[in-house]
């Protein structure tokens, strides 16, 4: 997508808990702008990765910068630029959603630049995210998916330039689902935001990312676009004929080369050809049980 | 202005929300006003028994103001528990200079919550009550000092118990040692006809100093001799007061960054799962 500034960069990331090592060796790397989705099964290292890089948790081993900065050494100025989309529960149910946007806000003021303008103005933010109904509502009186758009907010109030979103559709109904993709991209596209995101969820993936990760077991396994990510492992091509009116099926890593082997050779005798791609599903869900064998 | 002078400024300002929405909503004005109301009505019924000499109605309402500002550090305590669960502290973690705000916040709501609630007993105690010394402005700027000094001493002291208790059940059952405390800090009864050794660890609490400075403050001379020494011992009450505050102030800031570098979004779902399976 970009060549611009690399604002995340993982290397050889370790963690340990007494024990168990549940981060083996994890590099990443975005650049300004790019939306970046850790995608993996629960318990795969993905909370402890986000955590690490958010500066709540201290690594094992290994070297991280975000913005440039060690997030174990990072410090007020530098959490000035970062946002954090927390999943909320019950915290500030008694505020209105006006109030602690403006209050929250208020923080971010003496950090403003040249370029970024802080905090982002609450009233601004809240038509953003589709709340401007909701301004003066208290909060604990919100909806499910109204209240995650309100988490959104308070992640991005001081106009972050990476933001980190941990499992945020978890819950959601479909429409929730669709209104904060579109949140998510307009932020990527128009802001200018850097984002990294961890879910379960491959669709989410593979619509939002510019790139993803996929984690298993504490181990990057795979790296790229969706498309990259399909074609370049193990995913083969289904292919289904019928040879003189008989069923017959075939997995092939190129169907292309197989289908013309094949007309080749019965030319007239093959019929209801169907040639299925392997899907991003398909790979994941491969890598996903390699490494539970290879465990 | 510099980032903590903003911080410190926003921080007053959430304190002051956090006080208007103490008093703007059902369930929390009852409790602000269900103790004091409890008391004015033992006041009423005490206010004419006589007790060596004195009012016993008048003798006991300035250890009733003490009890109940050293109960301060029961609802910092709390308080500090209960955001920490919710993700509060997570979310003043996550904002720049957060924790700072959310600190002066918490000093200011709990102080001003105080404050009033000293007042709402105080001044229909006023009322009530005849035979106390509220005439001089000297009880009055008595009144204030100790009430600042022992707020210094006690606040710190919920914060600290706040930070090391995490779960809501530990922060009832800290309750106990302290109700104990107080009723053997000579609130309820003259701390004189106590054992020696009850009187000794009495006088290590912050709260017995809070209950006698605030009888030097509104009894009259005369009241003196049911103390210890038949003295108001100002001198002690500073020094004692000054040493849990300076200590308090000391160790506070450590426990509660070694507190703030626990959270993160997953200890907050952990605890958010534990609370669930207890409701549910």
């Amino acid at each position: 997508m970009t060549g611009g500034e690399v604002v995340l960069d993982v290397d050889g990331l370790r963690m340990r808990y007494g024990a168990t090592e549940v981060l083996h060796d994890v590099a990443l790397r975005a650049h300004r702008g790019e939306v970046l989705a850790l995608l993996g099964p629960n318990g795969a290292g993905k909370t402890t990765t986000i955590e690490i890089l958010e500066g709540f948790r201290l690594r094992s081993a290994g070297r991280v910068e975000v913005l440039g900065v060690d997030p174990a050494h990072g410090d007020e100025r530098w959490r000035a630029r970062l946002g954090v989309v927390l999943q909320s529960w019950r915290d500030h149910g008694k505020w209105r959603v006006h109030e602690l946007l403006t209050h929250l806000g208020s923080y971010y003021t003496p950090y403003s630049d040249g370029a970024i303008q802080r905090p982002w103005d609450a009233a601004e933010l809240i038509a953003a995210v589709g709340l401007t109904e909701h301004a003066g509502q208290k909060i604990r009186t919100l909806s499910g998916g109204q209240r995650r758009r309100l988490d959104v907010a308070i992640g991005i109030v001081g106009r972050p330039e990476v933001l980190f979103l941990d499992e945020p559709t978890v819950g959601f109904d479909p429409a929730a689902r669709y209104e904060f993709h579109e949140l998510v991209q307009r932020l990527a596209g128009d802001q200018g935001t850097t984002i990294l995101l961890t879910t379960h969820d491959l669709d989410e993936a593979g619509k939002l990312a510019d790139r993803i990760l996929i984690l298993t077991a504490g181990r990057i396994v795979a790296a790229g676009t969706a498309a990259d990510l399909t074609r370049q492992i193990a995913g083969e091509d289904e292919v289904r004929w019928t040879l003189d009116g008989k069923p017959c099926v075939e997995s092939t890593k190129d169907s292309t080369v197989f289908v013309r082997e094949l007309f080749t050779r019965y030319g007239e005798a093959i019929g209801e050809l169907e040639v299925r791609r392997a899907s991003l599903e398909d790979t994941y869900l491969t890598l996903v049980r390699q490494s539970e064998v290879a465990r | 202005m510099n980032p903590r002078g903003v911080a410190m400024r926003a921080g007053w300002q959430r304190g002051v929300i956090e006080l208007r929405q103490s008093f703007t909503n059902g369930a929390e004005l009852f409790s602000h006003f269900l103790w004091p109301v409890l008391m004015l009505v033992a006041l009423f019924f005490l206010r004419d028994k006589a007790f060596g000499g004195f009012q016993l109605g008048a003798l006991v309402l300035p250890s009733m103001l003490g009890m109940n500002a050293a109960m301060g550090m029961v609802s910092m305590s709390q308080q500090l528990t209960a955001d920490r669960e919710d993700g509060t502290l997570l979310r003043a973690k996550a904002t720049p200079n957060g924790m700072l705000g959310y600190l002066v916040s918490k000093v200011v709501s709990v102080a001003g919550g105080l404050l009033v609630d000293l007042a709402i007993l105080l001044v229909p105690g006023l009322i009530i009550i005849d035979g106390l010394a509220t005439g001089s402005a000297e009880s009055w700027s008595t009144l204030s000092w100790v009430l600042v000094l022992g707020l210094l001493a006690t606040l710190p002291i919920g914060a600290i118990l706040g930070s090391v208790f995490t779960s809501a059940r530990a922060q009832g059952l800290i309750q106990l040692p302290i109700l104990a405390l107080i009723a053997i800090s000579g609130i309820f009864y003259p701390i004189t006809a106590l054992p020696d050794w009850l009187q000794w660890i009495a006088q290590l609490t912050p709260i017995y100093w809070l209950g006698l400075g605030m009888r030097s403050a509104l009894l009259p001379e005369a009241a003196v001799g049911v103390e210890i020494g038949d003295s108001w011992r100002h001198l002690e009450t500073i020094g004692v007061l000054g040493v849990w505050a300076v200590a308090g102030l000391l160790v506070t800031p450590v426990v509660l960054r070694r507190m703030a570098r626990r959270e993160s979004g997953s200890s907050v779902a952990g605890r958010r799962e534990r609370a669930l399976q207890r409701i549910g």
